[in-house]
């Protein structure tokens, strides 16, 4: 590598390195100054996310780095600023609930950073092993702080639940890896792409790419790789489940369409089979599980599941619509599901105790009706009711399968969101029908100001939206 | 070529021999001692063929860290061995069907770049000749250049690795006796020794 070659490496993946050496030395400041640095290290993570992304969005280098192994181009900046900004502000969130979920620790926003590097990474990978080493860094980080409470018994076992099932999920990716290393003789998405064709592909590449894709599928808990989600969900903190719910499914989701627009369109008949599937698959579980679910976190989590499956309808279609619309519904996803979260993280009692089910929400027009206005806001927008935000997510992946004539894929994700809509809409029943049996504490004002943001996006979001779609077609433009 | 075969039969012969003292001995710290003997050669026999880097690395990681992490183990952990050992016998067709699959695997592989030696020409990196260039030299030649993304974004990972291991591990708990070697230190015979007559046929 020369040293031209080397400098443009450096300054297309600046914001990484803004993020590797901004861990680094916050991690020397919370060794050096113990625990009760933990608010001002948090801060400080939040700042270096905020320099990161603003480097990203101002700067105009683009292209390929380290010797084609990392990749700037429209789609990636287009989801590493969604990531930061869903990792940003879910870290905030966590600083009004730090010392009562017992994340007081400084080594907390610090993981949370790298977690961030790692998805950074993983958006911009262009090699096998690179896609490897950001999907471990990232995800190392998140077993780590999904068992970070150890004195709960349910946070520890979310912890190693995630790991194992991780491991499993890991151990898939890296074989299917080696199969399309054997089979074309390059890690290299482009290199990949450039030996593949569609009628002399050998099956040994078939078998790699479908254990690559059920190991992306797990990271997006797509099912039939799922399993985990409830339970992980349920049991983390709450505000590392808001953490969860937002940058690692954009960047699980960004790479899933990266590596099969990108290195594997020449054998998309092989690939769309598999996402039509486990893209119907995610729509049903998501709609019919998540209708007896009693605990919000679970809820939710069977709501993302069914998310992703719509998100997949977008990428199933392998068109640039599709992309542009996959990219859009990452968006909007993020956004809601932080307001969800934000508001599930409002619901404790003045004493202190937080609480997850949905019958806590009783009653909570009389008793916060702010709150109540902007959860029923983002409910009905998760439901996909026009003219919220949801609802647009839904109509242009919809619009994209139309457009590569697979009806009966949109025609199953309209039904499903339908089902879907039952259990959403049971909440904001209980909101504004039920009796209230207790009033929550007072908000703290970060949490009031996310789930403020969130609601007003949603609702605006059909005023506004139309730059914000354009964002997201240029960043499918990187692809086509 | 005589030297070489001298050490090669010399490490090879005291290999096998104390790879089977280690499933042997009766001893399990005597086992964990002769597998670090088996390591010790196995590096001797690397050194032979001109693969260098892999014998330091065996010594450094295998003696350095394994064989130590199961000295640790054998010595910590209450384990029973003798009920351990007890029905070895009964495992030994499926250690010997094992042991002959990993034979055959092994067959497979030499045989095949035996039998075709432009396999080896079809590597994206060919290995310079020991005489020339040495292994490490050679390794470090790619990672740090063409792989240094990939090294660092490992060394990354081993850093979160190493976070996490600490975090879920350290607690620093009161009530527990420390050593303070300062306080050690600064102990004198006034506040250490008391003298207490004690009469007889009588405790204190």
């Amino acid at each position: 590598m020369t040293a031209e070659l080397l400098i443009t490496s450096l300054q297309i993946s600046t914001p990484e390195l803004i993020l590797a050496v901004g861990a680094l030395a916050l991690l020397m400041i919370g060794v050096f100054s113990g625990d009760k640095s933990a608010p001002t290290v948090t801060g400080l993570a939040a700042a270096i996310m905020i320099a990161a992304g603003l480097w990203l969005v101002f700067s105009p280098m683009q292209g390929e780095a380290w010797g084609g192994a990392f990749v700037l181009d429209s789609f990636s900046r287009f989801m590493k600023v969604i990531a930061l900004i869903g990792s940003i502000t879910a870290m905030i969130m966590t600083v009004g609930n730090a010392r009562s979920e017992q994340l007081d620790r400084f080594e907390f926003p610090v993981l949370l950073t790298l977690a961030t590097l790692g998805m950074m990474l993983l958006i911009s990978a262009n090699d096998l092993i690179a896609l490897y080493l950001g999907l471990e860094l990232m995800s190392l980080a998140l077993y780590v702080v999904a068992a970070i409470n150890r004195d709960s018994l349910r946070s520890t076992e979310a912890g190693l639940k995630y790991f194992v099932l991780g491991a499993l999920s890991s151990g898939m990716l890296l074989y299917g890896m080696s199969l399309v290393y054997g089979f074309t003789g390059n890690t290299g998405f482009d290199n990949i792409a450039a030996v593949l064709t569609a009628e002399t592909r050998s099956l040994g590449v078939v078998f790699g790419l479908v254990f690559i894709l059920a190991g992306l599928a797990f990271k997006i808990s797509a099912v039939p790789f799922h399993m985990w989600t409830p339970d992980v969900y349920e049991g983390a903190p709450t505000p590392v489940t808001a953490f969860f719910a937002a940058g690692p499914k954009v960047a699980a989701m960004a790479i899933f369409v990266r590596i099969v627009t990108d290195a594997f369109m020449p054998v998309f008949a092989d690939w769309q089979q598999v996402v039509v599937f486990i893209s119907i698959a995610s729509m049903l579980l998501g709609s019919f599980a998540a209708i007896g679910q009693k605990n919000i976190k679970r809820l939710m989590a069977y709501s993302s599941i069914g998310h992703m499956g719509y998100a997949l309808v977008g990428l199933a279609s392998g068109s640039e619509t599709g992309v542009s619309g996959v990219a859009l519904y990452m968006l909007i996803y993020m956004v809601m599901t932080l307001g969800t979260f934000a508001c599930i993280m409002s619901m404790r009692r003045k004493e202190g105790a937080a609480l997850e089910s949905v019958d806590d929400l009783a009653g909570l027009s009389s008793t916060n009706p702010f709150m109540a206005v902007v959860l029923t806001a983002l409910m009905f927008s998760l439901a996909g009711i026009p003219p919220l935000a949801g609802f647009f997510a839904k109509y242009f992946v919809f619009v994209a399968a139309i457009e590569a004539k697979l009806y009966a894929l949109a025609i199953i994700g309209v039904l499903s969101s339908v089902v879907g809509a039952y259990y959403y809409l049971r909440i904001v029943k209980v909101m504004w029908f039920d009796a209230a049996n207790g009033e929550f504490a007072r908000t703290a004002g970060e949490l009031r100001l996310v789930f403020g943001i969130s609601g007003l996006f949603v609702t605006a979001y059909v005023l506004f939206g139309g730059p914000i779609g354009l964002a997201a077609e240029a960043a499918a433009k990187a692809f086509f | 070529m005589g030297l070489q075969a001298v050490f090669f039969y010399l490490f090879a012969f005291v290999a096998v021999a104390s790879a089977f003292m280690v499933i042997s001995a009766r001893n399990p710290v005597h086992s964990v001692l002769f597998l670090i003997l088996v390591f010790f050669n196995a590096a001797g026999l690397f050194l032979l063929t001109g693969a260098e880097f892999l014998a330091m690395i065996l010594l450094v990681v295998y003696i350095g860290a394994v064989a130590v992490l199961f000295l640790f183990v054998v010595m910590m952990l209450d384990i029973d061995f003798a009920a351990l050992r007890s029905g070895i016998l009964q495992y030994a067709p499926v250690g010997a069907l094992v042991g002959l699959i990993v034979a055959a695997e092994l067959i497979v592989v030499v045989g095949g770049s035996v039998l075709t030696p432009e396999a080896a020409k079809a590597i994206t990196m060919p290995i310079p000749s020991p005489a020339t260039r040495t292994n490490t030299a050679a390794l470090g030649d790619v990672l740090y250049t063409n792989y240094v993304y990939f090294f660092q974004v490992s060394g990354l990972v081993l850093l979160v690795a190493m976070i996490g291991a600490i975090v879920l591990t350290l607690r620093h708990r009161e009530n527990i006796k420390r050593q303070n070697i300062s306080q050690q230190v600064a102990r004198t015979p006034a506040t250490a020794i008391e003298v207490v007559k004690v009469k007889t046929g009588q405790g204190i």
